[in-house]
C-alpha cells in the first residue's frame, strides 16, 4: 500500500544490519514514506547499543561515581567500609542496553519498518537472501543499504578467546573486577575500559604501539590524559610492542618491549585486546552484487552520499570505513535514506566528525589537530583555556584539562577544537555546529554563554585563539 | 490522525462535530477523538470545507493516517481521494506530488505525530490539503555563512549576488570559492553568433533556452527586489534644452582629448552631485540599518547578450564628464565581453538605467538591492509643452525614480528629483 514499490519489489529499501547506521537509515526511510525492511540476525541496536557505546557509558558513569565517592571527604561524606563491586554495575549496564534495544524495536514499528530477523546476504540486483535457522528466503527492493558493521580485530600474538584474552565484549560481561589487567591499545575503547577497571580496584597496565595514548587526538590531549591516568596509578607504556601472550587457566603471561627496547613480562589475570576493529564485509554477498571494497582495510568503498559502485546499493557505518563511530554511521544512514527517497540534499562531511572518549577526564575533538594544521601549512593561531580558569569546573571539583581552539587566521575559521576535561564530549557539539555553519571564532565569543557554566570555557577557548581570553 | 498525546499510536473517532460539506475555519473543533489517555478535541489546522470523512464515528485510525480532507470548495480532490489507500504516504502519492513533495508532506506529518500534547494548537496541518501556494518568508538579509562573508569581502565579491548552495539558498564557503574562481578564470570565448540578415527559419513551435547563470541571477535578484522591496515611483519631466547645449559645448572642448559625452553621462554626473545634496537617497537598506553614503558610486545598467549588469562609476560626483564618459564606455565594453572584475560591478550606491536609445519615453526600473533608489531615464524627445500659457516645442526627457520606501519617503525622493531636474535644466548649477 505505502511506498513506491508499485508491486515490482517487496520493498522500496532493504537495510542489511540493525546497528546504529542501519536502524537510523530504516527510521528515516520510514519517515520519508518508503516501505523499508531492516534485516538483523542479532539484537537490534547492533554493537553500539548492546555491547558497545551504551553499556560502556553506563559502566563509565559507575566508575566516575566511584572515583567521586573516594574523594567525597571534602563534601563531608565519609564511609565505613567503602566497597565498589563491579557485578551490580555490570547488571545495571545490561539493563540500560536492553531497554534501549527494545526502544529501537518500537521506533522501527512506529515508522512501519519491517524488522526481518535473519542473516542478510546480497544476491545481486535488488535481491537479498535472509537466512534464519537454516531456512533461506528471498526479498527484493529497489535499493539496498548495507550496514553490517565491524568486529574487534584479533592479532596473531593476541588471539581473543574472551576467557583470558578479552575483546571489549568480554570486558563487558565480567562479574568481578580482577586484580590485574593489561589493556593492549590506548584508543578510545582501551582507555575507557582501563578507566572502568581501575575505578573498581584493578591494577591496570596500558600498552600502546604508537607514541602516545589516544593517538588520533591532539598531542596535548594525549599528554593530559596520560598524566591523569598515571595519577590514578595506572602504568602506561607507549611505543611498546607486544611480543607474545600466553593464556593459561589462571591467567595470562604477556611479554612486550618498551620504547627503549627493554623487555618486560607481566603475569596478569586478564588481557583486553583493544587494537581496532575490522569490517564485516565477508559472506554478505558483495561479490555476487559486484560491490567494490577499498584497497586498504576491506571496507566498502562509498562516495560522500554513501553510494557504492553499484547503482541502488548503498553502504553506511563501520562497514563503509572512514571513522568507525556510531554517530558517523547514523548520519550516513540518514543521508542514504534521503538520497534513496529523492530528497537527499546533503552529503556526509567527513572532516567534521567529532571524536569522543568517555574516560575520566573526557576527551573530545573535531577538525584538525595542531600538528595536522601546521603540516597543512595553515596560518593558525592557537588558544588554550585551562579548566582551572572556569568557575563552574572549580566548583564541581573537576578542573583537569583544557579547551584548545585552533583558528585559521585568514578567515577566522575553526580549524580544530580539542577538549580534555569535564563534559568534553557534550561541549564539543558547539564546535561541530560552529564548523558546520561556517562560523568564525569571533562569533562563538559573541554568542553569549551562560555563567557560571562549563560552556563559558568554549567562548574562552575561542577568545584564546584570538589572543584575548578573559579569565586567564 | 493527529497525535493528541505523546504516546498515542491510534485514535478512535468518538464524534464528528463537523459534517461533510461544512465550512471549517482554522481552530474549529472537528471531532472528538479518544486517545490512549483521554478524549481529546481534534482542531482544524487549515480552513476550507470538510470535503470527505474517511473514518466514521466509532472507527479508529493509526496516527498519521488521513481521516478526512479539508480543502477549498470546488477544488478537485479526486486525485487525492483516489490515491488514498489510508496511509499518509498514499495521501502524498495520490496528490500527484513529486517524490520530493511526498517526502516533505510526510515529514510534516511525522513532525505532527511527534508533537507533544502540550502544544496541540500549533501542530502542522494534518489534513492533506493539496499544496496550497504558501508564501515563502520574505528574506530580509542575505543568507550567508560568516566565513563566506569574509571570503567574499576578501575576493571583492558582493555576497548578495551569489547563488547559495546551502540550506535555503544560504551562501556558503564553497559558493564564494567557486565564484572567485569563475571571476579569476578568463571568460570562455562565446561562439560568434551566425551573421544572417534574416532570422533562421524555424520548424518548431518553440525553443527552450536553458538559463545562463547570469539569467538566473537576474531573475533571482529582480524577484528579491520586487518581492520584499516596497517600491514607489516618482516621475519628473525635464526640459533638456540647456543640457543639450551644455553637452554640445562640452563635447567641443572634449574633442581635443578624443572624448565624447552622452546625455546619459550628463545624467550620471547630475545625479551623483544631486545625491551628495540628498544623502537620504544615496543609501543601502541593510535589514537592521540604513547606510547613507557621502560619495556617489553610480551603477550604470548595461545590456549584455544574456542579461544586464551594472558596472559602477565610483565617485561620480567628483569626476568630469570626459572621465565619466570614458569609464562608462570602457566598463560597458568589457561588460559585454564578460570581462568585468567583481569590484567593477559591486558597491554601487545608486543606479541609473537608460533606455532612451531604444526610444522608450518613460519606464520604471527595478531597484538593485541593497540600494534604495534607481532612476529610469527615457529618451530625449521634442514634445509640445505649455510654458507661460503658450504651447511650445522643447526637447524633453522623463526621469522616473524607483524608491525603496523603507529608506526613502515620498518627499525625500521628490526633493532629490527636483534637484536633479534643476541641474539638468541648468547644468551650470552643478558647478555651484
Amino acid at each position: 500500500m505505502a511506498g513506491n514499490t508499485n508491486g515490482r519489489t517487496d520493498y522500496d529499501v532493504i537495510i542489511i544490519g540493525g546497528g546504529p547506521g542501519g536502524y537510523v537509515a530504516a527510521i528515516r526511510a520510514g519517515q520519508l514514506g518508503l516501505k523499508a525492511a531492516c534485516v538483523e540476525a542479532d539484537k537490534l541496536g547492533g554493537v553500539c547499543l548492546n555491547i558497545g557505546c551504551i553499556p560502556t557509558k553506563a559502566l563509565l558513569s559507575s566508575a566516575l561515581l566511584v572515583g567521586e565517592l573516594k574523594d567525597a571527604g571534602g563534601h563531608g561524606i565519609s564511609f565505613d567500609g567503602f566497597t565498589a563491586d563491579l557485578g551490580p554495575a555490570q547488571k545495571r549496564s545490561r539493563k540500560v542496553a536492553s531497554r534501549l534495544s527494545n526502544g529501537v524495536s518500537f521506533l522501527l514499528k512506529k515508522n512501519r519498518v519491517d524488522h526481518v530477523e535473519g542473516y542478510g546476504r546480497l544476491l545481486g540486483g535488488g535481491a537479498v537472501e535472509v537466512e534464519k535457522d537454516g531456512e533461506k528466503r528471498r526479498i527484493t527492493a529497489g535499493d539496498i543499504i548495507i550496514a553490517t558493521g565491524s568486529r574487534p580485530r584479533s592479532l596473531p600474538f593476541l588471539q581473543i578467546d574472551e576467557e583470558r584474552i578479552w575483546s571489549s565484549t568480554g570486558a563487558l560481561f565480567q562479574e568481578q573486577a580482577p586484580e590485574t589487567l593489561v589493556v593492549v591499545g590506548a584508543g578510545a575503547v582501551g582507555m575507557e575500559f582501563a578507566d572502568i577497571y581501575n575505578a573498581y580496584g584493578t591494577k591496570v597496565t596500558v600498552i600502546e604501539a604508537l607514541d602516545r595514548v589516544l593517538p588520533l587526538e591532539d598531542k596535548e590531549s594525549s599528554r593530559a590524559v596520560a598524566q591523569a591516568f598515571k595519577r590514578r596509578k595506572m602504568d602506561i607504556f607507549t611505543s611498546a610492542r607486544v611480543e607474545s601472550t600466553v593464556a593459561r587457566d589462571e591467567g595470562v603471561t604477556i611479554s612486550f618491549t618498551d620504547r627503549r627496547g627493554k623487555a618486560h613480562t607481566l603475569d596478569v589475570d586478564y588481557v583486553l585486546s583493544a587494537v581496532g576493529r575490522i569490517p564485516n564485509t565477508e559472506d554478505i554477498g558483495l561479490e555476487a552484487a559486484g560491490v567494490k571494497l577499498t584497497e586498504r582495510g576491506n571496507f566498502i568503498a562509498i562516495d560522500e552520499a554513501t553510494r557504492t559502485n553499484v547503482p541502488g546499493i548503498w553502504a553506511v557505518g563501520d562497514c563503509a570505513g572512514n571513522q568507525l563511530l556510531a554517530h558517523k554511521g547514523m548520519h550516513e544512514g540518514v543521508v542514504a535514506a534521503e538520497h534513496i527517497a529523492g530528497v537527499g540534499h546533503h552529503t556526509v562531511d567527513y572532516g567534521n566528525v567529532p571524536n569522543c572518549t568517555y574516560c575520566h577526564p573526557e576527551v573530545a575533538s573535531v577538525g584538525l589537530t595542531e600538528e595536522q594544521a601546521r603540516e597543512k601549512g595553515l596560518d593558525i593561531e592557537v588558544g588554550k583555556f585551562p579548566w582551572a580558569g572556569n568557575g563552574r569546573a572549580l566548583a564541581a571539583g573537576d578542573s583537569t584539562g583544557f579547551i584548545k581552539v585552533i583558528r585559521d587566521k585568514r578567515y577566522s575559521e575553526v580549524v580544530g577544537a580539542h577538549i580534555v576535561g569535564p563534559h568534553a564530549t557534550e561541549l564539543i557539539a558547539e564546535f561541530v555546529m560552529a564548523r558546520h555553519l561556517e562560523s568564525t571564532v569571533e562569533e562563538i565569543d559573541r554568542a553569549m554563554h551562560p555563567h557560571p557554566t562549563l560552556s563559558e570555557a568554549v567562548a574562552e577557548g575561542a577568545l584564546g585563539a584570538l589572543g584575548r581570553a578573559l579569565h586567564i | 490522525m493527529e497525535a493528541l498525546s505523546p504516546t498515542m499510536e491510534e485514535g478512535q473517532v468518538v464524534k464528528w462535530l463537523k459534517g461533510e460539506g461544512d465550512a471549517v475555519a482554522q481552530g474549529d473543533i472537528l471531532a472528538e477523538i479518544e486517545t490512549d489517555k483521554a478524549t481529546m478535541e481534534l482542531v482544524a489546522r487549515g480552513e476550507g470545507v470538510l470535503r470527505r470523512v474517511f473514518v466514521g464515528e466509532g472507527a479508529a485510525a493509526p496516527v498519521g493516517d488521513v481521516i478526512a480532507i479539508i480543502a477549498p470548495e470546488g477544488e478537485d480532490i479526486g486525485a487525492l481521494v483516489a490515491g488514498l489507500g489510508g496511509g499518509r504516504t498514499a495521501a502524498a502519492d495520490g496528490a500527484g506530488a513529486s517524490e520530493a513533495d511526498a517526502g516533505a508532506a510526510t515529514e510534516a506529518e511525522a513532525a505532527a505525530a511527534k508533537t507533544p500534547e502540550a502544544s496541540v494548537a500549533p501542530v502542522p496541518d494534518p489534513t492533506p490539503v493539496a499544496p496550497t501556494t504558501a508564501t515563502p518568508p520574505t528574506p530580509t538579509r542575505v543568507k550567508a555563512s560568516p566565513v563566506a562573508k569574509r571570503l567574499a569581502r576578501d575576493a571583492g565579491l558582493d555576497i548578495a549576488t551569489l547563488q547559495g548552495s546551502g540550506p535555503g539558498g544560504r551562501v556558503i564557503k564553497r559558493d564564494v570559492e567557486a565564484a572567485a574562481r569563475a571571476a579569476a578564470a578568463p571568460p570562455t570565448a562565446a561562439p560568434a553568433p551566425p551573421v544572417s540578415p534574416w532570422p533562421a527559419p524555424s520548424d518548431t513551435e518553440f525553443e527552450d533556452i536553458a538559463l545562463t547563470q547570469m539569467r538566473k541571477t537576474v531573475a533571482r535578484r529582480l524577484g528579491e527586489s520586487l518581492g520584499p522591496v516596497p517600491h514607489f515611483f516618482l516621475t519628473v519631466d525635464v526640459d533638456m534644452t540647456r543640457a543639450l547645449a551644455a553637452r554640445k559645448r562640452v563635447n567641443e572642448l572634449l574633442a581635443a582629448r578624443g572624448a565624447k559625452a552622452s546625455i546619459n553621462d550628463l545624467v550620471i554626473k547630475a545625479a551623483a552631485v544631486a545625491l551628495t545634496h540628498h544623502p537620504e537617497c544615496n543609501a543601502w537598506w541593510q535589514g537592521d540599518s540604513v547606510r547613507r553614503f557621502h560619495r556617489a558610486h553610480i551603477g550604470v545598467a548595461v545590456a549584455v547578450p544574456d542579461g544586464l549588469i551594472t558596472p559602477v562609476v565610483r565617485d561620480a560626483q567628483a569626476k568630469g564628464l570626459g572621465q565619466i564618459s570614458t569609464e562608462v564606455r570602457e566598463l560597458a565594453g568589457r561588460a559585454r565581453e564578460k570581462k568585468l572584475q567583481p569590484h567593477e560591478y559591486t558597491g554601487s550606491t545608486f543606479s541609473i538605467s537608460n533606455l532612451g536609445m531604444f526610444g522608450i519615453e518613460e519606464f520604471t526600473a527595478v531597484i538593485n538591492p541593497p540600494e534604495a533608489g534607481i532612476i529610469a531615464v527615457g529618451a530625449v524627445e521634442e514634445r509640445p509643452v505649455a510654458v507661460g500659457g503658450e504651447v511650445i516645442v522643447q526637447p524633453r526627457m522623463r526621469v522616473t525614480m524607483s524608491c525603496d520606501h523603507r529608506v526613502i519617503d515620498g518627499a525625500q525622493g521628490a526633493r532629490f528629483l527636483a534637484t536633479l531636474k534643476s541641474f539638468l535644466e541648468e547644468p551650470a548649477a552643478i558647478l555651484m
